[in-house]
């Protein structure tokens, strides 16, 4: 046998960097050419970054651990589709930082749950969810509506994520809290510049308490807008084949 | 019982010189045992954590009311408390305890860097735990399944990681033996595969420097790529790769045999560290992957079966010539059984990774099923074997307290793993049949919610098996303490067969 492995074996730089280049192989090759965004992702009409109300929903439900039972990922399967409706685009999680599509399905599928219910309904199965379905196993969230929702920073969250990519403009974020309050129905003032901003935004009191913006405005907020953004009417799947 | 010289000759005069752990031990060198106590206590207290708060989740699933409606206490913030313990805690401390053992006594070299730094991955990891799990508890997380903890918590990982290359990779460069145990390499490849895969995966700018949130530089379709791309390897590398190394000393040792196969080791090594790396994709298929993706993952998936059954098959070959031991020594009988469903579980996972049945066992409690006969079956078999071994040792004991609570350990734990995995089959192949079904009439036959409440019976169950695998962590527990006083139980020696 000619080659030999003890001077492998013998030498731990060589044998660091042998197995540097041997684990990298693997990563490169699936992971670089998903950079090429254009082959990756569908041409969809519709998609938009998150509102800042929706934007702080989100990182409720990623501080609540939702997508631990929760999968936001509708397969293209004959049953997935007529529960949940039509199947998950990569386009459409073209914002999510992070992505939230899970790996279990504790509870049902939300990738579409947008309009689904009211948020009347939202406000009462978040208090207790076996109040609208008694065999329910979720945690009950009571906390949420109890709690201000803290938004000073917002403008900082939008700055944040325009760094790792997300085409918020400077309008966008020097109108952060306004917007806010204008999708939660205490804005003052014309509606229109927030709807051109932000189209399909849910609006209004979301919690039943038209008082004060509460955390659980924010979760109704982006819990209604989940799956409603990309324009089906216009969508072709044979072309965003890939 | 103590340790001897690795016995027998090997056909291979290299595998002889190589496979032999141990084989300078005479020689007098001052090992820092002092740093692998601290990780071996480590080590037991976060395991006995993991379990209960995996038992506490468990007990949630059937009985929503111990959520408690606080929002600390919800089953969202307690499971990654669960998960979190179990690998990176409990895991995390037995590789960072038997790798200082082992390094040290292949290499005939004390640990790299002194006490001090020894000392400070110590402190560190053992910070790195308790900031990520308070930080879950109250809301502080990337929602990023396995790599939860925020940007400051794994800039701290990441300093400690560097530290332990350092002292691991000094050791191995100091070393007085001409060639380096196989176990090392695969340490080794731990230690730097995980390096990688962290720093990749948690790339993110915070909100604010004096704030706990970040927001990662991935997005959609490639965050979920990365993160799978990392939450395999933590499998492949840190549940795998780094119990391998544990798999081929202590195996060894136990046994007092030496390694099967030099040749098998070199290979399933280097096959098995190329391919790891491409299975993660088979965690999104029929996802918006695109779909080249996802039969590339699947079809190296497939391919892993063989390189992952070569280390089983090495490890459970060593037992050649000295199977009769397994009926006196109860360690070895953890060792082995570990063994034996890491080849299980890494036969499941390929078959899992097919795209039809995935289609059918993603999103079910099959996969839960699937992870813990690797988790609790493999890498927790195989830590309470090193551990057995370990404390008698480390804490200057005779021997064990007591054999027949090891055998106890070993039945109740046992036990509680098959009701835990047969429960999970049943309720994950239950439920997916449940989702895709439909009535004479074309409509789905069950609503959500019904396959919900079909669940319950087996949750119960599977809480019940994790109870057993926590009372025998218990047992564990009594019978380390019990050893590491000296003590020496008064009891019947099991009967030995007849000398050969």
């Amino acid at each position: 046998m000619a080659f030999s492995h003890e001077k492998i074996e013998t030498n731990v730089v060589l044998l660091s960097i042998l197995i540097l280049v041997t684990i990298s192989v693997g990563g490169l090759v699936q992971m670089v050419p998903l950079a090429t965004m254009d082959q990756t992702i569908e041409k969809v009409q519709g998609m938009r970054p998150y509102s800042p109300l929706e934007l702080l929903g989100r990182n409720i439900y990623v501080r609540e651990g939702c997508y631990l039972c929760h999968s936001q990922m509708v397969r293209p399967f004959r049953d997935e589709v007529e529960r949940y409706g039509h199947y998950s685009l990569a386009a459409e999680s073209l914002y999510d930082h992070p992505f939230q599509w899970g790996s279990k399905r504790t509870g049902p599928d939300l990738a579409r749950v947008g309009g689904k219910y009211s948020n009347d309904w939202h406000a009462l199965h978040m208090a207790n969810p076996r109040a609208v379905v008694p065999e329910s196993i979720m945690p009950a969230y009571s906390f949420m509506a109890r709690r201000e929702l803290r938004a000073d920073d917002a403008a900082e969250h939008l700055k944040a994520l325009r760094t790792v990519g997300v085409p918020y403009t400077e309008d966008d974020i020097a109108n952060a809290l306004a917007d806010l309050k204008t999708q939660a129905g205490a804005g003052e003032g014309d509606i229109r510049p927030f709807t051109e901003r932000y189209p399909k935004a849910p609006m209004g009191d979301f919690d039943g308490d038209p008082k004060r913006i509460t955390e659980l405005d924010a979760l109704i907020a982006y819990l209604q807008v989940l799956g409603t953004l990309v324009d089906f009417t216009t969508f072709r799947p044979e072309l965003a084949r890939r | 019982m103590t340790a001897s010289q690795g016995a027998g000759a090997a056909a291979n005069p290299a595998a002889q010189f190589v496979l032999n752990p141990d084989r300078g031990e005479a020689t007098a060198v001052s090992y820092n045992d002092d740093i692998v106590r601290k990780f071996t206590a480590a080590t037991v207290f976060w395991g006995v954590a993991a379990f209960a708060a995996g038992l506490a989740i468990a007990l949630q699933l059937a009985f929503p009311v111990l959520n408690l409606d606080l929002e600390w206490t919800t089953f969202g913030r307690l499971r990654p408390v669960h998960t979190s313990a179990a690998v990176f805690a409990f895991g995390g401390n037995v590789l960072f305890a038997t790798s200082f053992y082992v390094v040290q006594r292949t290499c005939r070299a004390t640990l790299f860097g002194g006490p001090a730094l020894a000392n400070f991955i110590f402190w560190g990891y053992q910070l790195v735990i308790v900031l990520a799990a308070t930080g879950y508890v109250l809301g502080i997380t990337q929602s990023k399944e396995y790599a939860e903890p925020e940007w400051y918590v794994d800039l701290l990982l990441t300093l400690v990681w560097v530290c332990y290359l350092v002292a691991f990779g000094g050791t191995l460069l100091k070393r007085r033996e001409p060639h380096i145990y196989v176990a090392n390499w695969f340490y080794l490849a731990f230690i730097l595969t995980v390096a990688v895969l962290h720093i990749v995966n948690n790339l993110a700018v915070p909100v604010s420097w004096s704030g706990t949130k970040s927001y990662g530089v991935w997005a959609g379709v490639q965050d979920a790529m990365t993160q799978w791309w990392y939450g395999h390897n933590a499998v492949g590398f840190f549940l795998t790769a780094g119990f391998l190394g544990i798999m081929y000393y202590f195996v060894p040792k136990q046994a007092e045999r030496p390694v099967y196969s030099y040749r098998l080791s070199v290979v399933h090594f280097w096959t098995l560290i190329f391919l790891y790396i491409w299975a993660g994709p088979h965690h999104l298929h029929y996802s918006a992957l695109p779909d080249w993706l996802q039969t590339l993952g699947m079809t190296f998936s497939l391919i892993l079966w063989m390189p992952s059954w070569g280390g089983m098959i090495n490890g459970v070959m060593t037992l050649s010539g000295a199977w009769h031991k397994l009926r006196t020594d109860p360690v070895l009988r953890f060792l082995i059984t570990s063994v034996a469903f890491y080849g299980m579980s890494t036969f499941e996972g390929p078959v899992m990774s097919i795209k039809a049945v995935n289609s059918l066992s993603h999103f079910t409690d099959w996969t839960i099923g699937h992870v813990h006969s690797g988790a609790l079956g493999w890498v927790a078999f195989v830590s309470f074997g090193a551990v057995y071994f370990l404390v008698p040792r480390l804490w200057g004991a005779a021997r064990l307290y007591s054999l027949n609570l090891v055998t106890l350990h070993f039945w109740i734990a046992t036990i509680g793993i098959v009701l835990y995995i047969t429960a999970m089959w049943v309720s994950g192949i239950m439920q997916g049949l449940m989702w895709r079904a439909y009535d004479d009439y074309g409509f789905l036959q069950y609503s959500f919610i019904e396959t919900v409440q079909a669940m319950r019976p087996y949750y119960m169950i599977r809480a019940l098996g994790g109870l057993l695998f926590l009372a025998g962590a218990l047992v564990m527990v009594y019978n380390l303490v019990q050893t590491a006083k000296g003590r020496v139980r008064d009891e019947e020696p099991v009967a030995l067969p007849a000398p050969a």
